[in-house]
């Protein structure tokens, strides 16, 4: 075969020239040796952000007074300012979000209040293509995640919680369900916009306002999700959105006329919450931090689990707390699982989140590359076996190359700790009861994989894992009707399906 | 009462000591990656470059009843010159046809690198004495074909007798002597993944030199999952043993946009190096005119009409 | 001459035996001398309630149920000594009642509070509830036997292993329990009843990094604290009523888990 560097340029042969002359001119045509994919970058265009975003507050833009930026991981391009909420900020929205409950949102009958929230799903479903453009751009996902999972995933939740604003009674029988009132709601920056639908679609259909802060990093989409709520005619204050760090959140919490508080977040930041709630006996729901373990056994469909594997921990570039960070193998398919999941890694496209082939993005923050890169020099250190296929890391924004660590040690730091990156600790076990104890053995409890041909031990793993969400011979799914939540550290409290509606309620039994 | 046949020696060869198995095959997660690589977004020049390829790797087919010494002439034309107006364009891989049409097809071909196929061992449906399989496959190679396509036995396979399907492979081959052999599993009656699994490997442990999906007369056929469930089995192979073996995806395959999704999935599980015709091939007829007017539109920008591309 | 009875020692109740504060400290409670028992008598119970929980939520929840309806039948039978222990013989028979009602619940939980989810894709999606772990239970003064036995039996019902801090005024029913518990089938360990000082015993309890869940409904000023102690390692506090009866009251002690499995041929 001749392996020519470029294609020719065409060039028309006289028509009747002889057929021998014909073939030789074809077998001259160039053939390229490597296929390497355009790139197939998805517009920008499609998004308008603003230079200066202020917080949502009753229905207006209330103008901050310190602001910071907000930036494109991907090559740390500003992208706008945005206001850093002050307590006063969040006074005024909490206050919002009262007079909003009281006059009227609580009392609306739960079939009006589900026409605004199908309202939003709808919206969210016609401008998808710009949500996804921009939730890549703030905060680094592929653009093939955000516009196949993040976002199509959250209108759904809308959908699916609309449904259930008018019938609470049968979710609850006997127990006449009523709002609890304003939610304080506290989202963190992996999947930014399906974490505000996750928490504000069930607080809105049980009849509750809310006040939302968005992540430090990734603040834009919610902000772009205001408009979503003006186009679907919202009544003000029902929903309230104030911007900033971790100061604005502790605002959230510790103001007083919530009577709510809702966190997604780090195991660290949930205690904390934990702690200055207690003794308001204001509710509070946490789905913090996990170690998940991904267990296959050799009788598993091994380039299926491989792929869930490489789901479990590169989607979203591993900044996902159910993700399957440690990898149980055992011993008897221990050298093949690791090559193929080390051939299949060389496959994955790190790169620029907006290419529509890109199946690794930008890691979300400095402060976020600085700890993976800190875990995974503590892994080398601790003397793990690193692997990292060759890869072509674009110089500006924060990259991370997706890592596998072999030779781990339950003992390790990375095996233990939460690294909420692209890295993945293989360890090994013999006997399905071994599995489960080294599984169990973490103070998190949030998600866990089985893989495995038997259905029979499936169902045994299933019952004996300690944690909320088990996937079978499958990994990170999700859907708004499917409960989600954790056990021990990772949290208490369920979002999704009935159980998710619950903590928005209060009963009168 | 007839006994549980024992499995074949050599069907387990494929596979190391400490692999006691053929393996399973999810069929969801399966379905959702082939789903996945689908989306790749191939433009521009990867595009022009998937569609040449494409071109090159085709084994033009015609199997009809009605097939003439003038319809397998026209075919082999094609297939030595795919666009008149374009000597760019590079030939085929192989023209596939009927044994009988074999000598008009070679006749038309000579001096091209074009290779004359054809199918044999009682096409489509192999439901014909082994005896006669062989005969068929002899008389072929006489009639001057360079490789073979034969079927299994898809009969046997569903009823256990996997056996009878290795050893009429092994048989087949034999007969083929250097020609090359491509297995054809009829993928859309095995019913499972389990099942093409399972047939991928006792095809290539028999002597494949290709597995092949489909004959093309049922639907479904050359499927994105089926293909990628040989693949992966092609790979499990080679990673165990080094041995090479190619893949014929056939039957379905009309658009352009659906070749280059076959191709994504070669060159994400095999890698770039079964991207050659001696690795790979696709079967098609009407394809190849839909490759033509994409490329067409490539170079020029406009979007093309079919009456500019010949009908064969 | 008249007999002397023989008159009981009050113990603690610690992996189904019935020692003495390893402490060897009782107080005076209702004019009887009661263990006091200190943090190592709550590391001792915590360890015992691990060590029972795992058999406890692995037996058939019909076999749960029928443990916990013997318990009623062991209580019953004391009907007479629980009766001068508490506000008499109504509360007893409400307790004994109330017992037999959550008997009943072990074996239908998972149809009222699980089920299945219809998600959007070739999966089947199941919820099932299972138990937190190991309960920590302070016990409310009042009512002294129906009290305890309303917070005690939601999380022992739902497969969870229960620390309890009696009453610290009213102990005397609650010792009578552990002994109703004793000769019931329910597995030592499985329920732990400890008596002593609540503002020694219950911050120890709260700030237990192995303890999962913690009811507040018997402590008063400390909740606040308690409650912040508890979030170390995350607990669910429940701050449960006195006199309550209801499946939502066991729900508070269970974990949701989520199990998913693609349907494929």
């Amino acid at each position: 075969m001749r392996i020519p560097t470029a294609l020719n340029p065409t060039v028309l042969t006289p028509s009747g020239a002889d057929v021998a002359e014909l073939d030789k001119s074809q077998r001259e045509v160039a053939v390229p040796g490597d296929w390497t994919y355009a790139s197939a970058p998805e517009s920008r265009d499609v998004v308008r952000i603003a230079d200066r975003y202020g917080h949502f507050v009753g229905g207006e833009w209330l103008e901050p007074g310190e602001t910071y930026e907000t930036i494109a991981p991907r090559d740390e391009e500003s992208l706008a300012e945005v206001g850093q909420g002050t307590p006063a900020d969040v006074g005024r929205a909490v206050a919002a979000a009262r007079s909003a409950f009281a006059d009227g949102w609580s009392s609306l009958p739960g079939s009006e209040r589900a026409k605004y929230l199908f309202r939003i799903a709808r919206l969210l479903q016609e401008r998808s293509r710009e949500f996804a453009v921009l939730e890549s751009l703030n905060g680094g996902k592929p653009i093939k995640e955000s516009r196949d999972v993040d976002l199509p995933l959250a209108a759904a939740h809308f959908f699916y919680y609309a449904g259930w604003a008018d019938k609470l009674e049968y979710a609850f029988p006997n127990r006449r369900p009523r709002p609890v009132g304003v939610a304080g709601q506290i989202i963190p920056w992996n999947f930014p916009l399906l974490m505000l639908a996750w928490k504000v679609a069930p607080a809105l259909a049980c009849g509750n306002t809310v006040v939302l802060k968005p992540a430090e990093t990734t603040p834009l989409t919610a902000l772009l999700f205001c408009d979503v709520l003006r186009q679907a005619e919202l009544p003000a204050g029902v929903v309230n959105i104030v911007t900033g760090d971790g100061r604005t959140g502790a605002a959230l919490v510790e103001s007083e006329d919530i009577d709510k508080v809702a966190f997604t977040g780090s195991t660290e930041v949930g205690k904390e919450i934990q702690r200055r709630l207690a003794g308001t006996g204001k509710k509070l729901t946490l789905e913090l931090g996990g170690k998940a373990a991904n267990i296959v056994f050799d009788d598993a469909a091994l380039d299926q689990a491989v792929e869930g594997i490489v789901n479990g921990i590169y989607f979203n570039q591993g900044h996902v707390c159910c993700a399957g960070s440690r990898l149980f193998v055992q011993e008897s398919i221990y050298e093949p699982l690791v090559a193929k999941l080390e051939r299949r890694l060389a496959t994955l496209r790190v790169g620029d989140p907006l290419d529509k082939n890109t199946d690794v993005g930008a890691i979300n923050s400095a402060a976020q590359l600085e700890k993976i890169r800190e875990l995974v020099a503590s892994g080398v250190g601790e003397g793990a076996e690193i692997y990292q296929p060759p890869c072509v890391l674009p110089e500006k924004g924060y990259w991370f190359v997706p890592t596998v660590f072999t030779n781990v040690a339950q003992s390790y730091r990375i095996a233990q700790e939460e690294i909420f990156g692209p890295v993945l600790s293989v360890l090994t076990f013999r006997t399905p009861e071994e599995a489960v104890e080294k599984a169990n053995n973490t103070p998190y409890g949030l998600s866990a994989g089985v893989w495995t041909e038997k259905g029979s031990r499936i169902l045994w793993m299933a019952q004996r894992l300690r944690a909320g969400v088990v996937w079978a011979n499958t990994f990170n799914r999700f859907d708004p009707s499917s409960p989600f939540g954790g056990y021990k550290e990772s949290g208490f409290g369920r979002e999704g399906g009935l159980h998710g509606l619950e903590p928005y309620l209060e009963f009168d039994e | 009462m007839a006994q549980a046949p024992a499995l074949p020696a050599g069907f387990e060869l494929p596979l190391e000591a400490r692999l006691p198995r053929i393996g399973a095959v999810d069929a969801v997660a399966l379905e959702e990656r082939a789903a996945s690589l689908a989306k790749r977004s191939i433009k521009r020049e990867a595009k022009v470059w998937a569609l040449l390829l494409a071109i090159r790797t085709t084994d033009l087919t015609t199997l009809e009843g009605a097939d003439t010494p003038g319809k397998a002439a026209a075919i082999a034309s094609k297939a030595r010159r795919p666009d008149p107006a374009d000597p760019s364009v590079p030939q085929v891989a192989a023209v596939c046809v009927y044994p009988n049409l074999v000598p008009g097809v070679r006749e038309r071909l000579v001096g091209s690198d074009v290779k004359v196929a054809a199918v044999a061992t009682g096409f489509p449906s192999g439901q014909y004495p082994t005896a006669v399989k062989v005969a068929d496959v002899r008389a072929t190679v006489e009639l001057g074909a360079d490789e073979i396509d034969m079927v299994i036995d898809r009969g046997a396979f569903l009823s256990g007798r996997y056996a009878k399907v290795y050893d009429e492979i092994v048989q087949v081959k034999e007969a083929c002597g250097e020609r090359h052999l491509k297995v054809i599993l009829e993928t859309g009656e095995l019913g499972t993944y389990d099942n093409v699994r399972r047939a991928t490997l006792l095809a290539i442990a028999a002597g494949a030199d290709f597995v092949k999906t489909s004959t093309g007369k049922i639907s479904p056929a050359a499927t994105l999952p089926v293909a990628l469930c040989m693949l992966e089995a092609i790979r499990d192979v080679y990673e165990e043993t080094g041995r090479r073996v190619g893949f014929k995806a056939a039957g379905g395959i009309r658009q352009a946009k659906q070749a280059v999704q076959h191709l994504v999935l070669v060159h994400e599980t095999l890698g770039p190096e079964w991207l050659t015709p001696e690795l790979y091939r696709l079967g098609a007829s009407s394809l190849l005119n839909d490759i033509l007017m994409q490329l067409r539109k490539e170079r020029t920008g406009a979007y093309q009409s079919g009456d500019y591309f010949t009908r064969d | 001459m008249s007999r002397l009875p023989v008159k009981k020692t009050y113990k603690l109740f610690i992996g189904g035996a019935f020692p003495r504060s390893e402490s060897g400290r009782t107080y005076d409670a209702e004019g009887q001398n009661v263990a006091r028992a200190s943090r190592k008598d709550v590391r001792d119970a915590v360890r015992a309630a691990r060590d029972a929980q795992p058999g406890w939520a692995k037996a058939t929840a019909y076999n749960r149920g029928q443990v916990l309806y013997r318990l009623a039948e062991m209580v019953e039978a004391r009907s007479a000594e629980f009766a001068a222990l508490c506000t008499g013989r109504e509360e007893v028979e409400r307790a004994i009642d109330r017992v037999v009602w959550y008997a009943g619940w072990a074996d239908k939980l998972p149809q009222v509070l699980g089920g299945s989810n219809p998600v959007a894709g070739p999966y089947f999606n199941f919820t099932v509830p299972e138990p937190t772990g190991v309960v920590a239970v302070l016990a409310p003064d009042e009512p002294p036997l129906l009290g305890l036995v309303t917070r005690l039996l939601p999380p022992l019902v739902g497969g969870n292993a229960v620390v309890a801090v009696a009453s610290e005024t009213r102990p005397l029913a609650a010792i009578e329990l552990a002994e109703a518990l004793a000769t019931s089938d329910v597995p030592g360990g499985v329920v732990n009843l400890l008596t002593g000082q609540h503002a020694e015993l219950a911050p120890v309890l709260a700030a237990h990094m192995d303890v999962n869940a913690i009811d507040l409904c018997g402590a008063d000023g400390d909740a606040p604290e308690l409650e912040r102690l508890a979030a170390d390692n995350v607990k669910r506090v429940v701050r449960g009523r006195a006199d309550v009866q209801s499946p939502w009251e066991i729900a508070s002690f269970l974990e949701l888990k989520t199990v998913w499995h693609p349907m494929g041929q």
